[in-house]
């Protein structure tokens, strides 16, 4: 299996690659780790006529602090986001999500930035991303765009990046003391894709309530959903067995997932609730005061 | 612009087990065809060819990759790691050697790549539990064998390889 004829052009940088971009239109795509694209491609699901390489531009992977932010290449593989000390130290719900992408192999050419492009419904780290609030920057001809996670996925496979930007880097606020982040995962038993899956981002003050709560539900929609119900129930309350069981118990509130071969639409609803709850004790028993 | 010229074949450099290789491809060459048909390296197995099974799983740059989801001319500049590349001479690779020493194959045909991500495991962690070697081979199927010997296998490369 092969895919159809393509043109390659390994790009040396990012200005490169934008004017390869303009140049070659609709009929140019852009290549990182390759792990969605190229079985895509094998199947003629996609055939690009060109395909523009960043793999081979130097600067756009690696995680470094600034200003508050981490900052993650967009070509940074998942094995590494997995293994960073900064991101299981600042965000283990980060890692969490990296370290169940796929399987070893994938996650050693996956990017960040490929997947949060992609944009694939049943990818795990726009959930996690979102839950967050991680932003996106977008660079093109113009300058560059820095794109909030809650309005970047907006359909399957569709993201608010316009076809002249290229996505360079994702940057991820640092929580501050006191809070926890974790990612909870019902894979496809074949796939490893998601069926359902939850973030969250828990701060807790030493008293015990919560500060702040942003929780995001895949699985249930063309993107990330945020659990807006859950995350009001949560708010200011101090975080009890009986109030975490009962904020979780909205997290599909508002959504109207599809049936599909393998989970019918009441099942994802319902087994959203219990991966939000994974997730928010998770999160919790991580936070430090 | 001419079909032709926009299709135009890639020129590459790789090296393949300490090899350096010099070719023209093109650009939908995937790197598991590139190892066998242009460079008779056979060792890796073509399997599922849809990123599953792991049979074709080199190493790239040191890191296990499932080679029929890489382009050669993704490789270029790279070195790559073939299950060829493991024994030194008539000296088998002690994850070789444990797949021999535990039966941890019967038909073979995962073997090469179950044996590239035991190494790219073993080398990275050098003492894992059952639990981590069985995620690490989390894309490496089996369908006959089973995974029990094949485990077994892995940990007798890990103590052989930490008591060297």
């Amino acid at each position: 299996m092969f895919p159809a004829s393509f043109g390659y052009i390994a790009a040396r940088s990012v200005e490169e690659a934008l004017q390869l971009v303009a140049k070659h239109g609709e009929e140019g795509k852009l290549l990182a780790g390759g792990h969605s694209l190229i079985p895509a491609m094998k199947l003629r699901l996609a055939s690009p006529r060109m395909l523009i390489d960043l793999g081979t531009v130097r600067g756009l992977s690696g995680i470094r602090v600034d200003d508050g932010h981490l900052i993650i290449g967009a070509l940074t593989v998942h094995a590494d986001v997995a293994a960073s000390d900064l991101v299981r130290k600042h965000m283990p719900g980060l890692a969490d999500a990296a370290s169940v992408i796929g399987d070893m192999q994938v996650r050693n050419r996956g990017t960040i930035g490929g997947s949060v492009a992609h944009a694939d419904p049943a990818a795990d780290l726009p959930v996690i991303l979102t839950a967050l609030n991680a932003s996106f920057v977008a660079q093109s001809s113009n300058g560059r765009r820095v794109l909030g996670a809650d309005n970047f996925f907006t359909d399957f496979f569709t993201t608010a990046m316009t076809a002249n930007e290229i996505l360079t880097e994702i940057r991820v606020p640092i929580p501050a003391n006191g809070t926890g982040t974790a990612y909870a995962k019902l894979p496809h038993p074949a796939s490893g894709y998601v069926v359902v899956s939850a973030g969250a981002l828990i701060s807790r003050q030493a008293s015990g309530t919560c500060a702040a709560a942003r929780i995001a539900i895949g699985g249930l929609g063309s993107g990330p959903v945020r659990a807006s119900a859950t995350e009001i129930e949560l708010q200011g309350k101090p975080l009890t067995p009986q109030l975490i069981a009962a904020a979780a118990a909205k997290a599909a509130d508002g959504s109207d997932p599809d049936d599909d071969a393998y989970a019918s639409a009441d099942y994802k609803r319902h087994v959203a609730t219990i991966y939000a709850r994974k997730a928010i004790e998770a999160a919790i028993g991580r936070a430090r005061n | 612009m001419t079909a032709e010229a926009e299709y135009a074949a890639v020129p590459i450099s790789v090296t393949v087990n300490g090899v350096k290789h010099d070719a023209v491809v093109e650009p939908r060459t995937l790197l598991v065809f590139f190892l066998r048909d242009s460079l008779g390296l056979t060792g890796t197995h073509v399997g599922c060819d849809t990123s599953q099974c792991g049979a074709c799983t080199v190493h790239l740059n040191g890191r296990a990759v499932k080679s029929c989801t890489v382009l050669a001319v993704q490789a270029n500049g790279a070195q790559v790691r073939t299950i060829e590349g493991l024994a030194n001479g008539d000296h088998f690779h002690p994850v070789q050697q444990g797949f021999h020493e535990k039966h941890g194959l019967q038909c073979g045909y995962c073997t090469p790549g179950m044996i590239m991500t035991a190494v790219h495991l073993l080398e990275s962690q050098p003492n894992p539990s059952d639990d981590e070697i069985k995620h690490a081979l989390e894309g490496n199927l089996c369908r006959c064998t089973g995974y029990v010997n094949i485990v077994e296998s892995i940990k007798w490369a890990s103590e052989k390889m930490r008591k060297s």
